[in-house]
């Protein structure tokens, strides 16, 4: 390491939004598993589809107070496709909680927020460049999360020239959400439309695994969702985030063992373990193999061997 | 209604202008649009013979600039907007905030339109580029019902476009990284989705099979036609069912809706394409002409004829068409 660069201070962890339709009292025994856990900023709300009511308002409401009563900072995320009139008389209701900090995830919700309060922004608000960064930090953005596809080249630049005042977040463990329809590719799977979807999300916890005709895990349908089937794991960029001065390293819910994840990058994150050590044990952790493609500016689904990426850490 | 056609060449534009388009739309010769394949698009010699061509017979140009700039790109972005600004063009369809907000200002009186790549799917979503920007149009996401498309018409601050025609997005355009995962270059980082450098073919004892970065996209058997891989339009396994998945190759075509989409307010209909043949958008251009100006005469007799239907399943993709997401049970 050059003996001149700063100590540069530890990123916090956040718990992005679940993504998948679970019971209400699965939701709730689950976040408060993680309110014993180190994370430090937990993500709720549905963000996915609208349909999906096992949890009304209210209850996140409760699970907020909750998780910020165990000293979290609490977040309320926001649709991501908004459809239906219904939907946007929802995400107001959201964005009027005067309570807690709310994520937009379509220009809707930046739109109702603008110029009344502060607000933080999900992977799917397009923030390319950094005069879109700038207006909307012009418009009460305090912090925003890199988009999935952007390199660590991008990041580095936005995060470099970003305005006064605004946070970075990168997504660095969960499978990736790709894509949106209006299509509910998961009531397709079984044959029923969207309007009678029978709520099939509630049997696949981890969304519904699409394969090749070769047999290789390629997308998990989740709703109208489309995810990576890899689990995008940038333990091994660790040193690098923090040297960048990233804010906040996100960590996506998934239905077994995110406590332990959480654990993981913030044993790492704190010196408890090495970069090779948690990378070792996030191995038993991913439901269907790894990537870090969009990292080094490739194909998204691609891995880097571990040798590569370990290279920042040879002194 | 205007009816807005795509153009990736000169004869392509004449075609369009020459079979009643009001309007048509282009992209230069880089990743600043969204069909930026090899050998399409205009320089900007092209772009200016073009816009003349128009212009003489009462038609309109578009410029599409609607990928996302990034940081080491961001010039290319910059003077494309600079260089249709200075061809006198009738209007900017751009999607990226930044790109825009340089647009407004560098030049305040050039009319913008919001890219269906900016993904506005709400009448909220629209307010915020017409507040900051004072966009004048928002082309609508292929992901709306009719229902949804009239509901925005009527709250929006600008006029809406649909898309009437073409090769269907089923996913919501401008938040698409399907391709991206794929191959490393989507639609919004390079113009293009599946790219074709990323495309393989390959006779195989099982049949022949497409595939993309050496993804197995599809697999076709001796006596069925092979299409192009686009990614989400290939045939998949889900629960030990192989099955078009996400979606069959088929095109979007609303000529049967066109009585209600004028009736909700939708102020143009785009047609897909810049990709294709300018014998294509001349097919296509010419239906559409001879359908809206049916429509417009009187919209309570209107039927599309056989020969319209037929003259545009020749130019679709499968040979099929659908009503897309407008249609409520195809959700």
């Amino acid at each position: 390491m050059k003996g001149e660069e700063q100590v540069k201070p530890v990123p916090r962890l956040s718990l992005g939004p679940l993504l998948y339709y679970w019971p209400r009292d699965e939701i709730f025994s689950f976040y408060q598993r993680i309110a014993q856990t180190p994370v430090d900023i937990v993500c709720l709300g549905e963000t996915v589809c609208a349909k999906r009511r096992t949890m009304k308002t209210g209850d996140w409401l409760e699970l907020a107070d909750e998780l910020h009563q165990a000293g979290k900072e609490v977040v309320l995320s926001t649709l991501t496709l908004l459809e239906a009139s219904s939907e946007l008389s929802a995400l107001g209701k959201i964005c009027d909680n005067n309570r807690y900090m709310v994520e937009a995830n379509d220009m809707a919700a930046v739109q109702l927020m603008s110029g009344r309060q502060s607000f933080v922004t999900g992977p799917a608000v397009n923030i390319y460049n950094s005069r879109a960064l700038s207006v909307l930090a012009s418009c009460g953005l305090k912090r925003w999360t890199l988009p999935f596809e952007l390199s660590k080249d991008t990041l580095a630049s936005l995060h470099r020239d970003r305005p006064e005042g605004v946070e970075t977040e990168v997504f660095v463990f969960g499978r990736i959400p790709l894509a949106y329809s209006a299509r509910c590719f998961t009531a397709r799977a079984h044959n029923l439309p969207k309007d009678d979807c029978q709520f099939r999300c509630l049997d696949y916890p981890d969304g519904l695994m699409l394969r090749t005709q070769e047999d290789e895990s390629f997308l998990v349908l989740n709703g109208i969702q489309t995810q990576s089937a890899r689990t995008q794991n940038l333990v091994n960029e660790l040193d690098e985030l923090v040297q960048l001065g990233i804010d906040v390293l996100r960590i996506s819910p998934q239905s077994r063992n995110t406590e332990q994840i959480v654990d993981v990058f913030h044993r790492a994150l704190h010196g408890e373990t090495t970069v090779a050590a948690a990378e070792s044990q996030l191995q038993g952790y991913m439901l269907s193999g790894e990537c870090d493609g969009y990292w080094h500016g490739q194909a998204g689904m691609t891995m880097t061997p571990v040798s590569a990426g370990l290279t920042v850490r040879q002194d | 209604m205007e009816l807005v056609c795509p153009a990736g060449n000169l004869p392509s534009l004449k075609a369009a202008v020459d079979n009643g388009a009001n309007a048509v739309y282009v992209g230069f010769r880089d990743d600043t649009n969204a069909r930026h394949f090899a050998g399409l698009n205009f320089n900007n010699r092209r772009a200016g013979e073009g816009i003349r061509y128009a212009r003489d017979r009462g038609v309109k140009i578009y410029v599409a600039i609607n990928t996302y700039a990034q940081p080491s790109g961001w010039s290319r972005w910059q003077d494309s907007v600079d260089h249709a600004a200075g061809l006198g063009v009738d209007a900017l369809i751009l999607a990226d905030i930044g790109v825009m907000d340089y647009a407004r200002e560098r030049w305040p009186e050039l009319r913008l339109h919001l890219s269906v790549q900016g993904s506005a799917t709400s009448a909220e979503a629209v307010r915020f580029y017409h507040q900051r920007f004072g966009i004048q149009r928002v082309v609508l996401p292929r992901v709306l019902s009719l229902k949804q498309v009239r509901q925005v018409a009527e709250t929006s601050p600008v006029p809406v476009e649909v898309f009437g025609f073409g090769s269907l997005c089923v996913m919501v355009e401008g938040r698409c990284l399907l391709s991206s995962y794929v191959t490393g270059r989507s639609p919004n980082t390079f113009g293009a989705c599946s790219p074709a450098n990323a495309v393989c073919w390959n006779e195989t004892p099982n049949g022949l099979e497409t595939r993309l970065n050496n993804v197995l996209i599809e697999r076709y058997s001796a006596d069925q036609p092979a299409g192009y891989p686009t990614l989400c339009k290939g045939r998949f396994s889900v629960s030990g069912n192989t099955y078009y998945a996400i979606e069959e190759p088929t095109s979007l075509n609303t000529l049967d809706l066109l009585p209600q989409l004028q009736s909700a307010g939708v102020a143009a209909i785009k047609i897909e394409g810049r990709q294709r043949s300018p014998a294509y958008v001349a097919q296509v251009t010419k239906v559409w002409r001879a359908a809206i100006n049916a429509c417009m005469r009187d919209p309570e007799a209107y039927t599309p004829s056989e020969a319209w239907l037929s003259a545009l399943d020749l130019v679709s993709e499968g040979s099929r068409t659908t009503l897309g997401a407008y249609h409520r049970p195809w959700q």
